[in-house]
C-alpha cells in the first residue's frame, strides 16, 4: 500500500501557522470593535421592551452564544470528517481546536438562558425539548474532548473524536427545530428565514452586531488554539524549531 | 436614552441581577478562553525550544 503524500500534509501547518499570524490581529480588532458597537446599540439605542422590561437585553448575548454553539458544533463535525476521509492533518487539528470554543458557548447558552427565565418564566430550568437537546450538545461537547484526550495514539484519537463528532451532529436540527416540533416553554425562532423579523429595528442590530463579534471571536480563539496543537504535533518539523528558536533569540 | 441615571442603568429596572449576571459571566468567559488559549501556544512554543530528548511528557 502506497502512504499518502507526506509534503503537501507536512506544509499544510506552517502555512496555516503564518496565514493565522496575519489575520489574527485584525479578527481581535473586529472582535472588540463590533462587540463595543453592539453593547451601545444593545444598551442605550435599543427601546425597553414592552412585556420583558429590561430584562430582554440577555437576548443579545443568549441568542448570538446559541446560535454560536450550533454552528461551530456542525464546524467541527465538518473538519473531523474531513480530516478522518482526507487523511489532513490541519483538518483534525481544527476539529480538536474547535470544541472547546464549543463547549464554551454551549455553557453561556445555558447560563444566559437561566438567567433569563428566572425574570420570565419564573424557574431557572425546565426539562423541555429546547433546554435538553442544548444541555445534551454541551455533553456532547464534554465527550468529544474527552474522548479525544484520552486516547494517546493521535490519528486514532482523530478518527474516535469524527465518529462521536459525526453521530453527536444529528442532535443540531433537533435543537434547532425543537421549538416548532414540540411543545416547549421557549419562544420560537428569533429570526425565521421566511417572515420578517418580529422585533425593533435597533433589537436587531444590536442582535447583528454581538452575533458578529462572536463569530470573529470564535475564528480567532479557534485558529489561535488550532496554532497551537499545530506546534506540539509538528514539534519535530524544522518550521516549528525554527519558529522556537527564532522566538527565544528574540 | 432610555436611562435617567446610572443606577436606573446599573438596577436595570429590577432586572440587574439577571442581566449583569448573563453579561459578567459571558465577559469573563470569553477573556479566560484567549488568555489560556495564548499561553497553550506560548508553552508548547517553550516546549518546542527545548531539545526533544529533555522533554516527552508533550
Amino acid at each position: 500500500m502506497n502512504r499518502p503524500i507526506r509534503w503537501f500534509t507536512f506544509a499544510a501547518p506552517s502555512r496555516f501557522y503564518r496565514l493565522v499570524d496575519v489575520i489574527n490581529p485584525w479578527l481581535w480588532a473586529l472582535t472588540v470593535g463590533l462587540a463595543l458597537a453592539g453593547l451601545y446599540v444593545g444598551f442605550f439605542i435599543a427601546p425597553t421592551d414592552a412585556t420583558q422590561g429590561e430584562s430582554y437585553r440577555i437576548i443579545f448575548i443568549h441568542v448570538p452564544a446559541a446560535w454560536m454553539s450550533m454552528v461551530l458544533y456542525l464546524a467541527m463535525a465538518f473538519w473531523a470528517a474531513m480530516g478522518w476521509m482526507l487523511n489532513a492533518r490541519m483538518a483534525s487539528m481544527l476539529a480538536r481546536a474547535l470544541a472547546p470554543t464549543g463547549a464554551m458557548f454551549t455553557f453561556l447558552a445555558l447560563w444566559t438562558g437561566a438567567f433569563w427565565g428566572k425574570p420570565t418564566w419564573g424557574t431557572w430550568w425546565v426539562w423541555d425539548a429546547r433546554l435538553t437537546s442544548e444541555l445534551i450538545l454541551l455533553f456532547l461537547y464534554l465527550g468529544y474532548i474527552a474522548l479525544v484526550a484520552s486516547i494517546d495514539d493521535m490519528v486514532r484519537g482523530d478518527k474516535a473524536g469524527a465518529v462521536l463528532a459525526i453521530v453527536g451532529a444529528v442532535n443540531v436540527p433537533i435543537i434547532y427545530f425543537s421549538v416548532r416540533w414540540w411543545n416547549t416553554l421557549h419562544q420560537g425562532a428569533t429570526i425565521s428565514m421566511t417572515a420578517a423579523p418580529k422585533m425593533a429595528h435597533t433589537m436587531l442590530v444590536a442582535m447583528m452586531l454581538m452575533t458578529f463579534a462572536f463569530w470573529a471571536y470564535a475564528f480567532a480563539t479557534v485558529f489561535a488554539r488550532a496554532q497551537a496543537l499545530a506546534l506540539e504535533r509538528e514539534r519535530d518539523t524544522d518550521w516549528v524549531r525554527d519558529l522556537a528558536l527564532a522566538r527565544k533569540e528574540s | 436614552m432610555q436611562w435617567s441615571s446610572l443606577s436606573d442603568f446599573l438596577s436595570m429596572r429590577g432586572y440587574g441581577l439577571y442581566v449583569w449576571g448573563s453579561y459578567i459571566v459571558a465577559a469573563a468567559l470569553m477573556l479566560l478562553e484567549p488568555w489560556l488559549v495564548q499561553r497553550h501556544r506560548r508553552r508548547a512554543l517553550q516546549a518546542a525550544a527545548r531539545p526533544a530528548t529533555e522533554d516527552q511528557s508533550s
